[in-house]
């Protein structure tokens, strides 16, 4: 009895140092990928030939004005002395101002990240829910017309340039069929009707009971979302096709069969399973992918996401926002590879 | 057909997924004007900074100037702010009255305090555009002595020379000059910063219009101000930052914006043909020009410069590429400027040009890049001319780049040719004399940059001349100085001016009353309607 009771003890104990070891192992990861990340993106920045001073005075600016400003962005002290200066204030939340928005850095990530948050978690959902049945149907019915026209799907969506597919279904859906609203989040009619709390624009107008602005925002972003899950479709559809011919192919599906399963439950319950651990990885990064920012669909459907933030702002030299941004985009890879690694925890026994 | 395949079948994948939204579509309100315009350029809201086209054009119709000039006809200088002005004996101060009765949108009233904080806030905080004021010997130290309150409603302002009084004036008209609201301005203040870092976002003004609200590539909206005599008919503005084109159009033709500024030839020849859309058009103070640096031996020869100038086939240019959006203009003042010249002696003349090059020594042409801004419009102007270049066996090897890239190896001499193009800074002819004409110092260390100084030319006494140019008090004898600067770059000048900008704009047949005026900040919407 007391022997057990100890037992269970040191099992707590055990499972709570173990927890503690993968955690601090974890913000070591995070810490020297980021900390790699912020010194390549500096180095380069500084390497580039543009003059980081021209995005804040311009053009035309008298020579003491130019030098008055190149020296309160730091730009006379060493290089590396600027990179350490940085980091000590990048460690502490601070990322500087965005030379263009005027804003920290900070605040407009925080309005940009979750405009690509949203449409990409829309675009996601909406590849992974359409994908993987047509992936394992591609599958089961190999060789078939079906197959052939799910690669046929496929194909399309991943060769054909995003921003034309984007014009078209403008031009479509928007211009010629009305059945949608066009390019931007809200109707400048419905964007003074809420406070932005989240800035998602679907979820801040869903609290706040505007539903008429609600839907408005989900007719605006039914276009663009459905674009970028055509595109993650296409990959997931091909990538869940390939695991379950590998997966119908095993010995235990023959059992499974052999034992008198039903057709649907061998393939959903018992081979889908199987292919689900490799394919977490596969949407994973396909989110990844899509949070990163469409700069071509955010462009063409006038989103402001942080891949169109952090695009103009690398053709302005304005470093401060390309490091703000581009930390954030290595923390959420980060991220989501320790929510797959999770995953695969949870859906593969063997790796318990 | 595996188009029509591969579009049909993406067409079916989204419109099953889309069929469930069919909104109710409203075109837009009756009293707000929408535009759809590139709006990324903008980087603060304060008079005292701003220097590019949006914002330039934001203050426009937002603030007031102490002086202003008709749009249409740019020789006709009245008083805005002011309500009227006289020179001292000497020509070096200027006392302006004040127009008694005039209201900030705050409700605080405009006076004379108001003008001499503003100038003096302009000076003192010495942002990009200071220099237009600070250029008649005013500086940080001294603004305060010579920026004055001379009575009640007087202001004066004491100048280190004798300038002509129409540069002086000219450059009064400049949005660095606009009224702001010292009150409200105060108020905010920060470490005695003149309220700088509140207006970068703010609005402190007594304009047509009001800004309410910015959000960066965004939107910008600016509401009508109840405090401005002649009220505006429309009660507010949106200004939506639409990047591509092609989405600028489609907005436009659904109705869901009432003006796209940024649509590039073959769109503006497309919505052309809608019953529903009209284009709209006025020249700007925007030269397009090539710079050849001097550093390069070939391009130093004075007859390789001509010849280059017999190469560009201006015509082509002007009828397609930039059909539309640009007429022959070469010489370096654009035309609605004191002084304009308007002679283009050049044409596409291979024949002569051969000659020229044969007496350079260079019977079988050279090879030579050209840094080229990676926009389809410079791109396309940039092929034109290497086509017509080569006629004549000069090579021309296109670098592509990103526009700070080039501009920033410009700004470094590091150059063959540069293709570039020159807005106004104000409506003064030395704004361009000082940067085509004149350069103080050729040296690498120089400090001052002008496009002389960038393309390493020496332009001898025509830099003297220039500086004499700003102290000519008679604006007719003023104005021939000029056409003699503009004929000697013409000749000989390192630059081949090829062709002066015609802003564009397609609106919807119901807009009225839009003002294209010759610089951006003389765009206006203040009197626009909508029926």
């Amino acid at each position: 009895m007391a022997s057990a009771t100890l037992n269970q003890g040191g099992g707590h104990v055990g499972a709570l140092r173990l927890f503690l070891t993968r955690a601090i192992k974890f913000g070591l990861v995070l810490a020297t990928t980021l900390l790699g990340l912020v010194a390549v993106t500096f180095f380069i920045g500084r390497i580039v030939p543009i003059d980081p001073v021209l995005a804040v005075v311009g053009d035309r600016a008298p020579p003491a004005v130019y030098d008055r400003a190149r020296k309160e962005l730091g730009l006379d002290r060493p290089l590396i002395e600027q990179f350490v200066i940085y980091v000590k204030k990048a460690a502490t939340g601070d990322f500087g101002n965005s030379v263009l928005t005027t804003n920290p850095v900070m605040s407009d990530i925080l309005t940009t990240f979750p405009a690509t948050l949203e449409l990409a978690t829309l675009g996601t959902l909406i590849g992974t829910l359409i994908g993987i049945p047509l992936g394992v149907l591609a599958a089961v019915k190999r060789g078939s017309w079906i197959d052939q026209l799910v690669r046929l799907l496929g194909l399309v969506g991943y060769s054909v340039p995003i921003f034309w597919l984007g014009l078209m279904g403008l031009l479509l859906f928007y211009a010629k069929l009305g059945w949608v609203e066009g390019p931007g989040r809200l109707d400048v009619t419905y964007s003074y009707m809420y406070t932005p709390v989240t800035n998602i624009v679907l979820l801040d107008t869903l609290m706040q009971g505007q539903m008429d602005a609600f839907w408005n925002a989900l007719s605006h972003i039914a276009l663009p979302a459905c674009l970028l899950g055509y595109f993650s479709l296409a990959y997931i559809s091909r990538m869940t096709r390939s695991f379950m011919l590998n997966e119908l192919a095993q010995e235990y599906v023959i059992a499974a069969r052999v034992k008198g399963l039903s057709e649907m439950r061998v393939i959903w319950r018992h081979a889908l399973r199987n292919a689900a651990v490799p394919l977490v990885t596969v949407i994973a990064l396909s989110y990844a992918n899509l949070l990163e920012g469409s700069v071509l669909t955010e462009t063409v459907f006038a989103w402001p996401g942080l891949g169109q933030y952090i695009t103009n702002s690398l053709q302005n030299a304005d470093m401060n926002a390309v490091l703000g941004g581009t930390l954030v985009i290595g923390a959420v890879f980060v991220l989501l590879n320790l929510v797959s690694d999770i995953l695969y925890h949870l859906l593969d026994p063997r790796t318990r | 057909m595996r188009h029509m395949s591969k579009l049909l079948m993406s067409a079916a994948v989204v419109g099953l997924m889309a069929t469930s939204f069919s909104a109710v579509r409203a075109a837009t309100p009756p009293d707000t004007l929408v535009e759809a315009w590139q709006i990324d350029d903008v980087i603060s809201l304060d008079p005292a900074e701003i220097f590019e086209f949006s914002s330039s054009e934001i203050a426009g119709n937002t603030y007031e100037r102490l002086i202003n000039y008709d749009p249409k006809d740019v020789s006709k200088i009245f008083g805005e702010v002011a309500e009227s002005w006289t020179v001292s004996p000497d020509g070096k101060t200027f006392t302006f009255k004040i127009r008694p009765g005039k209201k900030f949108n705050s409700g605080n009233p405009l006076t004379a305090e108001d003008v001499v904080f503003s100038l003096q806030r302009a000076v003192i905080l010495d942002k990009s555009p200071a220099f237009i004021i600070g250029q008649f010997g005013l500086t940080k130290d001294n603004a305060k002595d010579k920026i004055k309150l001379a009575g009640p409603m007087e202001v004066s302002v004491e100048l280190d020379k004798a300038y002509a009084p129409t540069f002086v004036l000219y450059c009064m008209t400049s949005t660095v000059a606009s009224v702001v609201d010292k009150k409200l301005l105060l108020q905010n203040e920060k470490d005695g910063d003149m309220g700088y870092a509140w207006l970068k976002t703010h609005y402190a003004g007594s304009g047509p219009y009001a800004i309410r609200d910015w959000k960066a590539n965004e939107v910008i909206v600016l509401e009508r101000n109840p405090n401005y005599e002649k009220k505006t008919p429309l009660a507010r503005v949106i200004i939506r930052h639409i990047k591509e084109t092609a989405t600028q159009r489609l907005l436009l033709e659904k109705g869901d914006v009432d003006i796209a500024r940024n649509l590039n030839p073959e769109e503006l020849a497309a919505v052309a043909k809608n019953p529903d859309i009209k284009v709209e058009n006025g020249p700007k103070g925007t030269i397009y020009y090539l710079g050849l640096n001097q550093k390069n031996p070939n391009l130093a020869k004075p007859e390789v410069r001509e010849a280059m100038k017999w190469l560009v086939d201006y015509a082509a240019i002007t009828d397609t590429i930039m059909k539309n959006k640009g007429e022959v203009h070469q010489s370096f003042l654009p035309k609605g400027f004191l002084g304009e010249l308007n002679e283009n002696p050049y044409k596409l003349d291979v024949a002569k040009a051969k000659e020229l090059l044969a007496k350079a020594g260079l019977k079988d042409g050279f090879t030579v890049t050209m840094d080229t801004r990676s926009t389809p419009e410079i791109t396309g102007i940039a092929q034109a001319i290497q086509q017509t270049m080569a006629q004549a066996g000069i090579k021309i090897e296109i670098i592509p780049g990103d526009s700070k890239q080039t501009l920033t190896k410009y700004r470094a001499r590091q150059h063959d040719i540069y293709i570039g193009n020159w807005g106004a800074d104000y409506q003064d002819p030395n704004t361009n004399a000082d940067t085509f004409a004149a350069n103080d110092d050729n040296s690498d260390t120089a400090k001052a940059k002008p496009l002389a100084w960038r393309n390493a030319w020496d332009p001898g006494p025509l830099t003297a001349k220039t500086r004499a140019a700003v102290l000519e008090p008679d604006a007719a004898k003023r104005a021939a100085m000029y056409k003699e600067l503009q004929k000697a770059v013409l000749a000989d000048g390192p630059f081949v001016t090829f062709l002066q900008q015609i802003e564009v704009i397609a609106l919807r047949k119901n807009v009225d009353g839009v003002i294209i005026g010759p610089s951006f900040d003389m765009n206006s919407v203040a009197q626009a309607t909508k029926k």
